[in-house]
């Protein structure tokens, strides 16, 4: 009996079947890689031609010109430099502080028994379920009274809250895979259980970590509805917001729409390519996990 | 370094005794520390998520029973279930209503069934697997709101890509005004939605596959068990609670998933591919506080069961690993 027969028989997924059934899988896989990059290429597509093919018969599927003008424009009629200053000052501040935090409450709910732990995780758990904009009207009179409205501190504060929670869930998964016996030996060698965790742990968990301030970075880049109703004035926008005032009720200039999504996908795609191994990781490990 | 301890333990430091007698004094101590180290490390985390995630929740929850508008933001008078009888005397939100069951099930059933065919076709290894993942993970990267906005220009009733295909392949003759009629435009949405949401469930059912023990499935060959018997007696039992528990969780997101809709319709034509969560944003603008949060507590008790049933789902399996 030679060996190909023996693989034909096998029950395991892992065999790859007939020669019908691999090529069957390759189409079906390669239908959807075109369905899934198509909307992209779209955008890019109209974002790289000029104003007048935009709106022009027979649609072009590749620009005849190629023009910059949709871009040039962004940063000339509307003020998109300064939202992107506001987009990636408020994104990176928040990611920071928000995976510092969440290192050391993810590090207590890896190592720790306590009583009360399975109802901080509970709440954690719970704010994934329950969306922060459901209370949009008290936050928003919340942070009035706070003096923190058209202010990037005070979304960079709502957006601390909001990443916390699965940040830290992320995160300990991660520590649940470093041996604790690591910084035990650091503090029987004298360090304090933050320096150990900070000298010795942080260094090992470095992918994971890096993945959770990207995760947290994007999630922060691409929030909405909290940056519309905290920031009105238009130096404190950030770029989703800007987006959105570019939706009039009957008129898209989709020029400047298609340029300016462009610049807001480009780098969250690059920075998730880099971390989506761990993205991954976090999310099997920490988000089926209770 | 520094053999001195950090500020942690220097707040319960004590002036070192001579070798301390063992015992429950010193027992005494080391939880202190212990509590004290946790908190410390707890702090920041729940404190944020404390002030700025519940407080406002809670308010909201009161502040459904008050006259609450930003007009009249400091006069607050209790109106009891007021706010509640406006919601439900609205004839927009038994449509939003009908509108979110056709959104979450209209796309929660394709994003399971792609999902799960890409996560079998997924499973054997061929050369370009891992760059292959890394370009269908794409859609990830982008907001709910930006694939919105996506979807709005391909959908475009004069200059849009999708009339244009299909003028082209003859399956339709005149352009279809897309999202300007409801009946065209909650399918158009849900397509956005199926678009960016299989990724999610082939990355998770992926993961639960590779769980599955190889000696299972040499046991299932050995009784003569072919790939379709196996894929139903060994993968799916064994993967059971993994899908529950995923198709709960992604349940529960869709549903909190307006921002697409507000990108790609904006709730329109006339309020009529709004769903719950974003009829409710579009309320909160306009600045009836009360209003929306008494609509609020109604999502949030919807949400609520939802939770426990992903929660106890969570906890049985849970005991089933042990």
């Amino acid at each position: 009996m030679s060996t190909t027969a023996i693989a034909r028989r096998t029950a395991h997924p892992n065999s790859t079947g007939t020669r019908t059934s691999r090529i069957v899988r390759f189409v079906a896989l390669g239908a959807w890689l075109i369905f899934t990059l198509f909307p992209l290429y779209w955008i890019a597509v109209t974002a790289f031609k000029p104003r007048s093919d935009i709106y022009k018969f027979p649609l072009e599927y590749w620009p005849s010109t190629f023009s910059i003008e949709n871009f040039v424009g962004l940063f000339e009629k509307a003020n998109f430099g300064v939202y992107l200053v506001n987009s990636i000052v408020v994104a990176t501040v928040a990611a920071i502080l928000v995976t510092l935090i969440s290192l050391l409450s993810g590090y207590i709910i890896a190592r720790f028994e306590f009583r009360g732990k399975g109802a901080i995780i509970m709440a954690f758990l719970v704010t994934q379920m329950i969306p922060a904009f459901i209370a949009l009207g008290p936050l928003y009179q919340l942070m009035v009274d706070l003096g923190l409205v058209n202010q990037r501190t005070g979304l960079v504060i709502v957006y601390i809250a909001m990443c916390i929670p699965f940040s830290t869930i992320m995160l300990r998964g991660f520590f649940e895979n470093v041996p604790d016996a690591l910084e035990e030996a650091a503090m029987i060698d004298g360090c304090s259980r933050l320096t150990a965790l900070f000298r010795v742990l942080v260094p090992v968990m470095a992918p994971g970590i890096i993945a959770a301030f990207i995760f947290n970075f994007v999630s922060c880049w691409n929030e909405l509805f909290l940056s519309v109703t905290l920031m009105t004035s238009d130096a404190n926008k950030t770029v989703p917001t800007a987006l959105n005032g570019f939706i009039t009720s009957y008129n898209i200039d989709w020029g400047s729409m298609s340029a300016a999504a462009v610049l807001t996908v480009l780098p969250t795609m690059v920075l998730f390519a880099f971390a989506s191994k761990y993205i991954v990781q976090g999310l099997t490990s920490g988000a089926v996990k209770g | 370094m520094s053999v001195t301890s950090g500020t942690l333990e220097r707040s319960a430091a004590r002036p070192a005794a001579p070798a301390p007698p063992p015992g429950r004094r010193t027992r005494r101590a080391f939880t202190r520390r212990r509590a004290l180290t946790i908190a410390a490390f707890l702090a920041p985390a729940a404190v944020f998520v404390a002030i700025f995630t519940y407080y406002p929740l809670l308010s909201g929850g009161v502040g459904a029973f008050r006259t609450w508008t930003v007009y009249n933001i400091t006069n607050q008078p209790w109106v009891g279930f007021g706010n509640f009888e406006t919601v439900l005397n609205d004839p927009l939100f038994y449509s939003t209503v009908g509108n979110t069951v056709l959104w979450v099930i209209g796309s929660l059933v394709p994003q399971f069934v792609i999902g799960f065919a890409l996560a079998l076709w997924l499973r054997p290894k061929f050369r370009f697997r891992g760059i292959y993942q890394a370009l269908v993970f794409f859609p990830w990267a982008v907001s709910g709101f930006l694939i919105g906005i996506l979807f709005r220009w391909m959908f475009n009733g004069e200059f849009g890509v999708v009339n244009d295909l299909l003028m082209k392949t003859g399956i339709i003759d005149t352009p279809l005004p897309w999202l300007a009629d409801p009946a065209l435009a909650m399918p158009a949405i849900i397509l956005a939605n199926v678009w960016y949401g299989v990724t999610f469930f082939a990355i998770m059912i992926l993961a639960a596959l590779q769980s599955v023990p190889d000696e299972l499935y040499e046991a299932a060959s050995l009784d003569g068990a072919g790939r379709v018997r196996a894929f139903w007696h060994v993968t799916v039992p064994y993967i059971r609670t993994t899908l529950a528990l995923t198709v709960l969780l992604r349940t529960i997101w869709i549903f909190n998933f307006p921002d697409l809709i507000f990108g790609m319709t904006g709730g329109g034509p006339g309020g009529r591919t709004h769903i719950v969560t974003s009829y409710m944003i579009e309320i909160t603008q306009q600045g009836d506080y009360g209003r929306a949060s008494a609509l609020g507590l109604i999502v949030f008790m919807v949400l609520a069961i939802f939770a426990v049933f992903y929660l106890l789902a969570t906890r049985e399996r849970k005991e089933a690993l042990r």
